[in-house]
């Protein structure tokens, strides 16, 4: 049996008017994405690869076309029903990690309860626990300067899963560091698309990308080709996440 | 909005501006010197012009106090008699044209003020001596704190007694009881009686003579009419091979009516009168009530004065906290966009960002209020000045302040709002 599906594009078109200039980033996109999947999307700049995990991130809205995220129609959401949709069905995980940071490793995976106006004490020791689970159990007072890069990305993607969302969007999420780390934060992704999370992964990097199930390339605003290496993993959302060997 | 959200939010604010302490503290500045400044001058203010009332108001609402003035001396030199005797003021008749034709009138108390030295053995000190009616305590408020007050049967026979205030009593009897003692004054001596303490009033009667010479700080009392009979009523001041005399019956005529209404009308009466009997303006009429209407109107005056520095330099203060709010949301541009990618609606930047002026508002303004109540306290210990810190001027500068934060934090607040995420997240 397949999965459901979750992500489901039709036409998508984006136009960005600059004044006398009319830029047209994308040309007609169709995508479905399954639940457990593992996409990676590649392309040149210019692509439309931006802009198309943009709006695949509830940041901005297409032109024309249209989107549903786990069935919800996100085209037709005015500015606030944007933030909280992407509050609590998105987990973003960032090239420069962007953490905030006046707040600690456990306030900052925090982040995105808050705004669903949910209190750190009721939520602490889930917090806690998916800093376990990156395995920054010890450091959860700590403040993001305080931390390596490889660090503070783990505390990103423990941020990513704090509202248990039905996609992860990482835009380029080795970009800033080693390639040792790079592949511990890459083997960290396998493990959280093992255990059933759909992730969508912009990248340059070929390695990086040789670890999705699926492979989008884009051109010209337009997906020029996909490669699908293998079936999304089967989801069984009874289970607990364990990212533990 | 959840009360705990809130304090949230406010904790999450302190946060972000302990992060940069020294700039915080330099952005608070402006609204601690406007709320201290606001209350510690309105506390200045309130309390010089308390004394001020308090001063007019022992005068006595429902009094006229007539004085003599000496007329300019171009003037009396080019009247006829050039007899070298000054002679002018108030009068007996003055007192008793007073007492017999106006309305209203409760009392009149006649005063003489003369230049005198007491002595007591080898002591001396220059005095003045007021010759009055009994009922001068009950008038102007003087305390009785040892003997008696002068009382009608010396007036009528002219008694030789006398009452010091009590800074004198000590000064020339440090050891004895003053009480009992006899005094010189001029050629004869008079008896104490008692000892009276003088409210701060007396001390701001004009000096006799016209203050020739230095002030005098201390005052003996004695009948009106022991006054007349032993001082008489030309009074010789020889100074540096000249002399001059004057001659004045009563240098001073207060009046008391039955109702501060009553004043009101009796002032143009009293005036009509005085003119009759003196042909030059060798008097004056102070009426108290009109001086604390004036009063008054110079402190609404001076609260609004107040009120406008104090206003400006709120209002600098908060320009400083939105030129700091406006830099800080160009400088955390990139956290504005990690929150709204995150879930943040605008309303949650807005207030995040409008709790942040707040906090650096109301900080600046307890400040404030804390310097604002002491330094009065410094100054009044330091400058002998009465000052009164009130609490609706604590109440209004904390507003105030409270008010700057909201009013030039939304500004700033709205802009880091409406920042687009996707720029935000881009922004170095």
């Amino acid at each position: 049996m397949a999965n459901r599906e979750i992500i489901r594009i039709e036409g998508l078109e984006k136009v960005y008017d600059m004044g006398e200039v009319r830029v047209k980033a994308l040309h007609g996109v169709d995508l479905t994405i399954e639940e457990g999947s593992y996409v990676a999307i590649m392309g040149a700049s210019g692509s439309g690869k931006s802009t198309l995990l943009n709006i695949l991130g509830c940041l901005d809205r297409p032109t024309a076309g249209k989107y549903y995220l786990g069935g919800e129609d996100v085209a037709s959401m005015d500015d606030d029903q944007l933030s909280a949709f992407r509050g609590r069905t998105l987990g973003f995980v960032f090239q420069s990690y962007n953490l905030i940071q006046q707040l600690s490793v456990i306030e900052n995976i925090f982040v995105p309860l808050f705004y669903q106006g949910l209190d750190l004490s009721d939520r602490e020791k889930h917090c806690e626990d998916l800093a376990d689970l990156v395995g920054l159990g010890d450091r959860t007072d700590h403040r993001p300067k305080q931390l390596s890069g490889g660090q503070q990305q783990r505390v990103a993607i423990a941020r990513s899963l704090v509202n248990d969302p039905l996609l992860i969007l990482a835009d380029e999420p080795t970009g800033n560091l080693d390639s040792k780390t790079g592949l511990e934060i890459l083997d960290l992704f396998d493990r959280l698309n093992q255990q059933g999370k759909t992730m969508i992964l912009v990248t340059h990097g070929d390695e990086v990308a040789e670890r999705a199930q699926r492979v989008v390339h884009m051109k010209d605003g337009v997906i020029d080709r996909e490669d699908v290496k293998r079936a999304p993993v089967k989801v069984d959302n009874s289970k607990k996440l364990e990212l533990t060997g | 909005m959840r009360l705990k959200t809130l304090i949230r939010i406010v904790q999450l604010g302190i946060k972000s501006l302990l992060l940069h302490k020294m700039r915080s503290g330099l952005t608070m500045l402006g609204i601690i010197f406007g709320v201290c400044s606001v209350i510690a001058m309105l506390a200045i203010g309130e309390g010089a012009s308390y004394e001020a009332q308090e001063a007019i108001k022992k005068l006595g609402s429902s009094n006229i106090i007539i004085r003599s003035v000496k007329p300019p001396q171009e003037k009396s030199m080019s009247s006829a008699k050039r007899d070298y005797v000054n002679d002018y003021g108030l009068t007996y008749q003055d007192a008793n044209s007073i007492r017999a034709t106006i309305k209203n009138v409760d009392t009149v108390l006649p005063m003489r003020i003369i230049r005198e030295e007491v002595r007591f053995n080898s002591i001396m000190f220059p005095v003045q001596v007021i010759g009055t009616h009994p009922i001068y305590p009950d008038m102007t408020g003087l305390e009785v704190v040892r003997g008696r007050f002068l009382t009608y049967t010396d007036e009528r026979s002219r008694n030789n007694i006398c009452v010091l205030t009590a800074s004198l009593a000590e000064h020339l009897f440090p050891y004895e009881n003053p009480v009992e003692q006899e005094v010189r004054m001029g050629a004869d001596y008079f008896k104490v009686v008692g000892i009276v303490r003088e409210t701060s009033i007396e001390k701001q009667r004009p000096q006799a003579g016209e203050s020739e010479g230095a002030t005098v700080d201390h005052n003996v009392y004695v009948p009106l009419s022991s006054a007349k009979a032993r001082f008489g009523e030309t009074i010789i001041n020889r100074s540096a091979g000249s002399y001059q005399a004057e001659k004045v019956e009563l240098h001073q005529i207060t009046v008391r009516f039955t109702s501060t209404d009553a004043v009101q009308t009796a002032v143009p009466q009293i005036k009509t009168l005085l003119e009759k009997f003196h042909d030059t303006a060798d008097y004056e009429v102070i009426v108290p009530i009109e001086l604390l209407r004036q009063a008054e109107q110079t402190k609404r005056i001076f609260n609004i004065v107040l009120g406008s520095i104090a206003a400006i330099s709120l209002i600098v203060g908060g320009i400083g906290i939105m030129n700091i709010m406006l830099a800080t949301v160009t400088e955390r541009t990139r956290e504005i966009g990690i929150r709204r990618a995150l879930g943040a609606k605008k309303h949650d930047i807005v207030t995040q960002f409008l709790v942040e002026t707040v906090v650096l508002s109301i900080g600046g303004g307890l400040i404030g209020v804390v310097f604002g109540v002491v330094i009065p306290v410094i100054v009044s210990h330091l400058a002998d000045m009465k000052t009164i810190v009130t609490p609706i001027s604590v109440i209004i500068a904390f507003g105030i302040s409270g008010a700057v934060g909201v009013v030039f934090g939304i500004y700033p607040a709205s802009q880091a709002a409406d920042l687009d995420p996707i720029e935000a997240l881009r922004h170095e």
